[in-house]
């Protein structure tokens, strides 16, 4: 059966790997290709890119990281961020990417991702969705899509979104909880649950893992296909091996 | 000494990470070539057959790039390694796209997975995606330094469901238990991504440029 993958997410700004990363052995903890093979060692089982590039100047710099990554290391990768237009795809698969997480640019323009899956197919278009609780105590649970950052309310409910997203041909869900984006107590696993349910198409879950208990309540309480974390892998608080040793003890399919 | 392998290219899917992975792998005096020119494909000494995307694009593409006739010789003449659509195209037909005519190597049809839940309680989620393990039903060289029930790379739909069991060079479980590996005299083809698949993906690939058939 299909294990569950663990997908540790690199943010990179012009070319660099952003937060800092304390493994030894490694020469230049900002430079993505000599993490990215680390994690590759590691026994990842994908590698997501998040470019977080605010000047234009600079985008071009992520197209040449992954084509350096993707020259010595042999697994999935996905690359997010400021991907708006069908070049933009093009770009990043024919520098080596196997998928692009398309975020801000389906809010504003769903037919994107319908055209995006005709032309290059589900397998890899990602649909992430950036998620917030709005319902209050007591009320049915309900989440609202937002946007900059989790700054930008759009009025889309989350389950609706996702389903729609599906719907239009997305591959797989990028799920990121914008209430534990960052806070280290976990995914929100009720959101991952009801979004689990609502579509047919795997979903990653990302946001607020602190601790290795939380990738495994992830999938045991969320129901996730894959979990994505970045900070604990890149402090080296974890290993990605001690992380799957740690699920497959809790009775979580990996891959060792 | 030195050698061309040839990835076919015919416009469907990454090539990219397949070249990349066999260059990885082949030794420095190795050429590898990207090409859709038959001639080129035909004097080579290995050749790699990916593909990604669907049945009937997939053959419309080689049909458009004049390669069946080259796709053919070469599968019964030299090591030929077909990866995910590169494998599914050589069978008789797919169920994708309503009925697809395919190349018609091998006996037998192309299936949908059923999904549906998995015995444990698991969705058995379409397309078939992550890494799934793969259990050798013989003893080839391909999967030399290659553990029993190691996991590869998957993303698909339909699966290979070849006539001729004695075909079936490694078996997957999705629901069915399906021919993730099929092989014949000099021809090996896979439905996972052995450039996708870490070290034992690399490995096979390695075997693959070594092969002597």
């Amino acid at each position: 059966m299909l294990a569950k993958r663990i997908i540790p997410c690199l943010d990179v700004d012009a070319g660099r790997v952003v937060k800092g990363v304390k493994f030894v052995e490694i020469r230049d903890a900002g430079d993505p290709v000599e993490v990215a093979r680390r994690y590759n060692e590691e026994g990842a089982d994908e590698i997501t890119f998040l470019d977080i590039t605010a000047s234009s100047d600079d985008r071009e710099t992520i197209v040449h990281v992954v084509e350096q990554v993707a020259s010595e290391v042999f697994i999935p990768l996905t690359v997010g961020g400021g991907i708006r237009t069908e070049d933009d795809i093009r770009r990043m698969l024919n520098a080596g990417a196997d998928k692009v997480a398309i975020n801000t640019a389906a809010v504003f323009n769903p037919e994107f991702v319908k055209q995006a899956t005709d032309r290059f197919g589900s397998q890899c278009i990602v649909v992430a969705i950036d998620a917030k609780k709005v319902s209050d105590e007591g009320e049915p649970l309900k989440w609202e899509i937002f946007t900059h950052g989790g700054r930008k309310p759009t009025g889309l409910d989350a389950i609706e979104w996702a389903q729609r997203m599906s719907d239009y041909g997305a591959g797989e869900i990028l799920l990121t909880s914008m209430d534990r984006d960052g806070t280290k107590i976990g995914f929100d696993n009720e959101l991952t649950r009801a979004i689990v349910e609502a579509v047919p198409i795997p979903v990653i879950a990302s946001g607020g893992v602190g601790e290795l208990q939380h990738l495994v309540d992830g999938v045991k309480k969320g129901g996730a296909d894959a979990v994505l974390a970045a900070s604990i892998f890149h402090f080296a608080e974890y290993s990605i091996g001690e992380a799957k040793q740690f699920m497959d003890q809790q009775g979580v399919e990996v891959r060792q | 000494m030195s050698q061309r392998i040839t990835v076919i290219d015919y416009g469907m899917g990454n090539l990219r990470s397949v070249a990349k992975a066999v260059e990885h792998v082949a030794s420095a005096q190795d050429e590898v070539l990207v090409t859709d020119d038959p001639e080129l494909i035909l004097n080579s000494d290995r050749v790699v057959f990916p593909g990604q995307g669907a049945a009937r694009d997939c053959m419309a593409a080689i049909s458009d790039h004049h390669l069946n006739r080259a796709v053919l010789e070469a599968a019964n003449s030299k090591p030929f390694l077909g990866i995910c659509m590169g494998q599914q195209v050589l069978l008789e037909k797919s169920e994708e796209n309503g009925g697809t005519e395919l190349l018609g190597l091998f006996a037998g049809q192309v299936r949908h997975f059923p999904g549906g839940v998995a015995p444990d309680g698991e969705a058995l989620k379409i397309p078939h995606m992550g890494w799934n393990k793969v259990n050798r039903q013989t003893d080839h060289p391909l999967w030399q330094g290659i553990d029993q029930d190691s996991r590869f790379y998957f993303v698909h739909s339909y699966y290979v469901d070849p006539q001729q069991q004695d075909l079936i060079a490694a078996t997957t479980d999705y629901g069915v238990s399906f021919a993730s590996a099929i092989a014949r005299e000099n021809l090996f083809a896979v439905q996972f991504h052995p450039e996708k698949s870490a070290d034992d993906g690399l490995r096979l690939l390695k075997n693959f440029v070594n092969w002597n058939h």
